[in-house]
């Protein structure tokens, strides 16, 4: 079911209000002196664990239990990985993994 | 004067330019097959302006999302905001009347260009800092523009557009494990997820996610501070 007109702008305004806010957050609550250092640690660890998060997120609804058993995000995933190793190229990885993906899915 | 300080961020933000317009046309294909023409794609990319969030936005527009639902899912996907906000706190101090909108623009790659907190010689660094966070908005507002009118002209099939979005994460997940030496950050955000996704089931895993891994972060902080003052 897609969102009527009135609640989809409703939506939008939603993400934007808390996107602002999250950036802003910050700059509200330490306006002088130093950031604590716990803040200043989960700044520091935190950005890899969600990054981790949300590769699952993507991932959370392909079923490994039925064909094609995840295979073209699972092949599609590992040509990301290795691109990236490899060239170090983010744009060089994205693009040809999405390609593969777009490729693999049609011919599963 | 002026213009010299916008040929510089010029150059500086030409990296992030293919990135956005790449993935602003990414987004733009799935809004419009999700039924949502140019006007939203343009008013996403102005006013909410986060590249994984817009994506993720996308299936919240699909399935008629309840709004409570949406301000959860900004603060779980954005919550690392916060903490590029954080590490800039001095450098954007004294940006005066450029602040605000620095603050706004504060994506991710645009926080991958500024952290170094390199500035060209002779130039303005807030109106320098200030014109790359435009140029990028720039980049991503034409890519998802385009992204709409391609999603609508396109004579073959787009499905499968969306693991651009999938992608995007993998190769930064993996970008940032090269770039550290202690991957235990990275594997408890993995493995906290996991858990909690078997555990709460796929529509409902990632706040109890968020909570886990903050609190997997907190107890391993000695640790991993110990590990970190060691290496250097």
């Amino acid at each position: 079911m897609t969102a009527s007109n009135t609640h989809a702008a409703a939506l939008v305004a939603v993400m934007s209000a808390v996107t602002v806010l999250l950036r802003f957050l910050p700059f509200l609550i330490f306006r002088k002196g130093k950031t604590p250092a716990y803040i200043a640690y989960l700044g520091d660890v935190l950005p890899q664990a969600i990054i981790g998060m949300l590769v699952i997120y993507c991932l959370k609804d392909v079923s490994f239990a039925a064909a094609p058993y995840g295979l073209p995000e699972l092949l599609s995933a590992l040509a990301v990985v290795g691109l990236q190793v490899w060239r170090r190229n983010s744009l060089v990885s994205i693009l040809s993994g999405t390609a593969i993906y777009m490729l693999l899915i049609r011919l599963f | 004067m002026k213009g010299s300080v916008a040929r510089q961020a010029f150059f500086t933000s030409l990296p992030v330019m293919a990135g956005y317009i790449v993935l602003g046309i990414g987004f733009g294909i799935l809004l419009h097959d999700a039924g949502y023409g140019v006007l939203w794609s343009l008013a996403m990319a102005l006013l909410i302006y986060a590249g994984s969030m817009q994506y993720v936005g996308v299936s919240l527009l699909a399935g008629s999302a309840s709004l409570l639902t949406a301000a959860l899912t900004t603060v779980m996907v954005n919550a690392r905001h916060l903490f590029y906000s954080v590490s800039m706190l001095g450098r954007y101090r004294d940006a005066g009347k450029y602040k605000p909108y620095m603050i706004f623009a504060l994506t991710d790659e645009t926080y991958s260009l500024l952290c170094d907190g390199e500035t060209p010689e002779g130039a303005d660094p807030n109106l320098y800092r200030f014109l790359v966070s435009l140029f990028d908005q720039c980049y991503w507002v034409v890519g998802c523009v385009l992204g709409s009118i391609l999603g609508a002209a396109l004579p073959f099939s787009t499905a499968g557009i969306e693991f651009s979005m999938t992608a995007l994460f993998i190769a930064s997940f993996t970008q940032q494990w090269l770039a550290t030496r202690d991957h235990v950050p990275a594997l408890a955000g993995l493995g906290a997820s996991l858990v909690c996704l078997v555990l709460f089931g796929p529509d409902d895993f990632l706040i109890p996610a968020m909570v886990l891994i903050t609190l997997a972060l907190t107890i391993l902080r000695p640790r991993l501070t110990r590990r970190k003052g060691a290496g250097q």
